[in-house]
């Protein structure tokens, strides 16, 4: 069964069309990379698959249920961090944990000890006790994933999680996401707009532009088609005509106003 | 790394039962008040702050008009009169502040976060709800010490002090609620904050908060006969000063309002995730 299967996704605000037919299959524990300049549709993708957005029946499935029809039982799948930084600076660590653990359910006995598990994972155990005020960009997203990981997902959603971090908070993140998935095998369905780390990081990965899907494969795959030297940033030219960064300033600004409002 | 909780097997998401939605709306209140508080013990600003207002309504409004006994309350002190009235309005303005909150919480992501955790949009509401009680019950905590000093005669009954707590719930619930509704459909951050300003002090002034109802035009009369401040100040004042009040009457207005409101924004929550 796929993880998180997506069959001919159209979605519009108004008359605007942001996703044009996108399909999706993601194979059990891989990372999935969807990878795309800013306007794409990659937000608006994975809001339909976190049911925060409406999909026809039987367009998407998430472990198999329909994110209409089963909405709730889905959404207890599920982990997400979305685009912003959105850990509540006024709770610590620690309180803002205990609350998705509360909120999904973690039964009174085990709470304590999935909350600690997970801030430990995240590498946020020193800083627990502290607000998340007190927090660097990075920290705040290492938060934002223990909070997502603390009702054990079995597929984690990842808007941009690495936007607007430097390079060593990026790693961070990173590492602490493949540590927790070979640990229990969930699923990873992560959107990006930075080549070189879909390349790095992610098993597959599909070109998103303008709507649609124009590739997808492993990154070697999609490289070795292009050239003996090509990046994913070729690969995409290739496709689409476009750049990936463009538009880029824009979220990292974004990204670094948002972390200034939360810290 | 330590161990972590492996992931359930996809099988394991139960069904929802009659009962088991009550329970689960009920950990949900509980969960988001435990948040209204621990929110509060960190950052005790904010409460300070909006102690300034309601201590500046008993002691310079309500002391100067006591001493020129403007108003007519008949054996009633006008402080007397008055604690009760500015205790609902403190309440008030904590609550209106939910619907900018939850817009804030909309451009930070932490609603779509909230949304895709399995909770009920009803439940989601009626815990900002409470949590908007907690908050206000906290206030006015604090606005009861006040008018203790300035010497109002409140009542030491535990039973009436029970009551008067559960209306500033109720009626607290209504105003986050009704400032949710409104957010859901102006949808901006601005527009609220506006509209919140231009709605408050008409519900305040168009209330029996600083005034006996007799003494009001007929016209605001009607108006205040669909004010919920109205009733929860009436039960305030019959509760913890001893005034004659319809406090079934009241109990019934501020119960039904906020059910309705709760009702309302809940239906309107989505519109704000879209
Ligand atoms: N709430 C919305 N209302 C109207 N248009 C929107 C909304 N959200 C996104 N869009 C538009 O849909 C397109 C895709 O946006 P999005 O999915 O956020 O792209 P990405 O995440 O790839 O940057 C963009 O053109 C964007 O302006
Ligand atoms: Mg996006």
């Amino acid at each position: 069964m796929n993880p998180v299967l997506v069959k001919d996704l159209h979605y519009a605000f108004g008359d605007h069309v942001a996703v044009d037919g996108v399909d999706l299959a993601l194979e059990p524990g891989e990372v999935f990379g969807l990878l795309g300049p800013n306007g794409a549709g990659k937000t608006t993708t994975l809001r339909v698959v976190t049911t925060l957005l409406p999909a026809p029946p039987d367009t998407v499935l998430v472990e198999g249920l329909d994110v209409v029809r089963s909405r709730r039982r889905v959404r207890r799948l599920l982990g997400y961090v979305p685009q912003q930084l959105s850990a509540d600076g006024s709770l610590t660590g620690r309180e803002n944990v205990a609350l998705f653990a509360r909120l999904f359910d973690v039964p009174r006995r085990e709470r304590a000890e999935a909350v600690d598990a997970v801030l430990d994972a995240m590498g946020l155990s020193e800083s627990a006790d502290r607000t998340a005020s007190t927090y660097s960009g990075g920290m705040v997203r290492r938060l934002e994933l223990a909070q997502a990981l603390v009702s054990a997902p079995r597929v984690l959603v990842l808007d941009e999680p690495t936007v607007g971090l430097d390079p060593v908070a990026r790693s961070g993140v990173w590492d602490r996401i493949h540590e927790v998935r070979r640990a229990n095998g969930m699923t990873v369905l992560v959107t990006t707009h930075a080549m070189e780390e879909a390349e790095l990081h992610c098993d597959r990965v599909a070109l998103m532009h303008r709507g649609r899907l124009r590739a997808e494969g492993t990154p070697a795959e999609l490289t070795a088609a292009i050239g003996p030297d090509a990046t994913l940033e070729d690969v995409f030219r290739h496709h689409t005509g476009d750049t990936l960064e463009a538009g880029g300033m824009r979220d990292v600004r974004a990204a670094r106003r948002t972390a200034r409002r939360v810290g | 790394m330590s161990v972590l909780p492996a992931a359930p097997p996809a099988a394991s998401a139960e069904r929802p039962s009659p009962v088991g939605e009550v329970t689960l709306l009920l950990r949900r209140v509980g969960a988001m008040c435990l948040v209204e508080l621990q929110k509060l013990r960190h950052d005790r600003t904010e409460l300070v702050t909006r102690t300034v207002q309601p201590a500046l309504w008993l002691i310079v409004f309500g002391t100067t008009f006591s001493r020129i006994h403007a108003i007519p309350t008949g054996s009633t002190p006008y402080l007397d009169f008055l604690a009760p009235g500015i205790l609902a309005q403190s309440a008030l303005f904590v609550a209106i502040f939910y619907g900018i909150q939850v817009i804030w919480e909309r451009d930070a992501g932490v609603l779509a976060k909230l949304l895709v955790t399995p909770t009920p949009r009803a439940a989601l509401v009626t815990a900002k709800a409470f949590a908007a009680g907690i908050r206000a019950l906290v206030q006015a905590l604090v606005v009861v010490v006040i008018a203790l000093l300035l010497g109002v005669g409140l009542t030491g009954n535990p039973l009436k002090l029970l009551g008067a707590a559960v209306v500033v719930v109720l009626g607290s619930a209504f105003f986050c609620c009704l400032s949710i509704t409104l957010a859901g459909v102006v949808l901006s951050r601005d527009r609220l904050m506006g509209i919140g300003q231009a709605i408050t002090m008409p519900l305040f002034f168009a209330s029996n908060a600083l005034y006996p109802v007799d003494v009001m035009p007929g016209w605001l009369q009607m108006v205040n006969r669909v004010n919920p401040l109205s009733y929860e100040v009436e039960a305030l004042r019959g509760l913890l000063v001893g005034t004659p009040a319809r406090l079934g009457l009241c109990f019934a207005v501020l119960l039904v309002a906020a059910a309705v409101m709760i009702t309302v924004a809940s239906a309107l929550l989505p519109r704000l995730a879209r």
